[in-house]
């Protein structure tokens, strides 16, 4: 069974159809990418896929459980986690208090336990911060840990985004566009480490516009132009693809 | 470089934010008619050199002459008087407003009579802008976007253009329509200063390029020397 799985999805925004029908399934640890032209409903298809929007015809199931009007923070919790193109962060908090929060979102309340402090939640806490200190360093954050996460560049609130959907170790990791604004050097770093995580067997769907990320980690590639999906196969295939050329690569 | 052919001579300057020091004492001279690219990590300081030109930050040290002026301490207002115009990252200021008044925003320091006339023939040269000229600005697709707003800055007629990350979040048709357009803004005589992540592609069409470190200066060049600078290559390249 797929891990996720999307049939005949439908996302109509005034009148202009985002995602038109658009099937895509991804297999437990694929490493599939996702990629068109501005515009051709990449984005819109994380959003229905994550609960921020609700799709207007289609199905959308993850292990089998059907998310067509489940809430944001409700997927969140069956294992799948995201980041955005456009980074928010709490300015006043650190870099790695963020962290904590990211993982927070992806956590049940248990309002109990907190209030307990109970021993094993003490621990728990403390394995967080080390987790999260090393997700910073991986990301080069490291020094900047107890810095306002309002003080850091567009890049690295998006290095810090990136570690912090690594937070929760998610099942399924669905990334748009992680890679932009961030430095080469950073960018080969970024895919290591998800080439790790795929060989840890995670699964991992990508959104980006980096071909070189994209043709160098990619199983398989599957284009969008105008919310429908025009091609889908290896990387290599891709990039002769004439109909993907045409609609994507250009010159 | 010799300061004296200079249009733009920054010369150590230290700015930053509150607590925190970014530019530690970077110096940068652009001349008129180049594209100088500013490249380095995330973090080293490349978005904050364009905002302490722009006025928006006030240097705590050091010169920044504009045309043989000093502009260290003036209001983005007045360096936009000066002649310098600045894209900033992301996208459009106005998403609800059409494209035409994005463009009649961007003259709002005008008093002259021919903002018309020059809003008609950058409608003209950016055909794509032309064809939405009535729809809401936030409808146009992100590369869409940074053409309009390389276009609202040019009404200006700014001698320096400084644009932070034209190419962000865009696919790879535009990523080449956009840097087509830059060059042809220069060749029309505007100077072009840009801080760029897609820094093969900004080297390959920049004279200069200044790498940053750390708020300082590590490397400077001709697009071509550093492109194939095997340090260069390895720290802030990618390797490749």
């Amino acid at each position: 069974m797929a891990l996720l799985e999307v049939r005949g999805l439908v996302k109509h925004f005034l009148g202009v159809t985002a995602v038109d029908r658009v099937d895509l399934a991804v297999e437990p640890g694929e490493l599939v990418s996702l990629i068109g032209p501005n515009g051709s409903g990449k984005t819109t298809l994380f959003n229905c896929v994550t609960g921020y929007l609700p799709a207007d015809g289609g199905r959308i199931l993850f292990r089998g459980h059907d998310l067509a009007h489940v809430a944001p923070h409700r997927v969140a919790r069956l294992g799948l986690a995201r980041t955005f193109q456009q980074v928010s962060v709490f300015a006043r908090l650190s870099a790695l208090e963020n962290l904590l929060v990211f993982l927070q979102q992806h956590q049940e309340e248990r309002l109990l336990a907190r209030l307990v402090r109970t021993r094993r939640l003490r621990r728990l806490e403390e394995e967080a911060v080390e987790r999260a200190r090393r997700l910073l360093d991986l990301v080069g954050l490291g020094a900047r840990a107890d810095a306002a996460a309002g003080s850091l560049s567009y890049g690295q609130r998006k290095l810090l985004a990136f570690a912090g959907a690594l937070m929760s170790d998610p099942e399924l990791l669905l990334l748009d566009e992680p890679a932009a604004a961030v430095n080469p050097t950073m960018i080969e770093q970024m895919k290591e480490h998800i080439l790790a995580l795929h060989r840890q067997g995670k699964t991992v769907l990508l959104v980006e516009h980096n071909m070189d990320v994209v043709m160098d980690i990619s199983e398989r590639v599957v284009v969008l132009d105008h919310g429908q999906k025009i091609a889908e196969g290896p990387p290599e295939a891709i990039r002769r693809d004439p109909r993907v050329v045409e609609a994507y690569f250009g010159r | 470089m010799a300061a004296e052919d200079a249009l733009l001579d920054l010369r150590e300057v230290v700015a930053g934010y509150e607590e925190v020091e970014v530019l530690r004492g970077v110096s940068l001279a652009v001349r008129a008619g180049e594209i100088v690219s500013i490249i380095g990590a995330n973090g080293a300081g490349k978005s904050t050199l364009l905002r302490t030109v722009f006025g928006m930050l006030r240097p705590r040290a050091g010169t920044i002459r504009f045309a043989a002026g000093e502009i260290a301490g003036l209001g983005p207002t007045e360096v936009l008087r000066r002649g310098i115009g600045y894209v900033p990252q992301g996208r459009c200021n106005f998403p609800a407003m059409s494209v035409e008044e994005n463009l009649e925003m961007g003259a709002y320091l005008r008093r002259d009579r021919r903002v018309r006339a020059d809003i008609e023939a950058l409608l003209a040269r950016f055909p794509v802008l032309a064809t939405k000229r009535r729809d809401p600005a936030g409808t146009l697709s992100g590369g869409q976007q940074q053409i309009l707003e390389m276009a609202i800055s040019l009404l200006l007629h700014p001698r320096l253009l400084m644009i932070d990350e034209p190419s962000l979040g865009l696919d790879p048709r535009m990523v080449e329509t956009v840097f087509d357009t830059i060059l042809a803004i220069n060749r029309e005589g505007t100077t072009i200063l840009m801080v760029e992540q897609n820094a093969r592609k900004a080297l390959s069409v920049s004279h200069r390029g200044l790498v940053l470190e750390l708020g300082r200066n590590r490397f400077e060049g001709s697009g071509e020397a550093l492109l194939h600078d095997p340090e260069v290559r390895q720290h802030y390249l990618g390797g490749r």
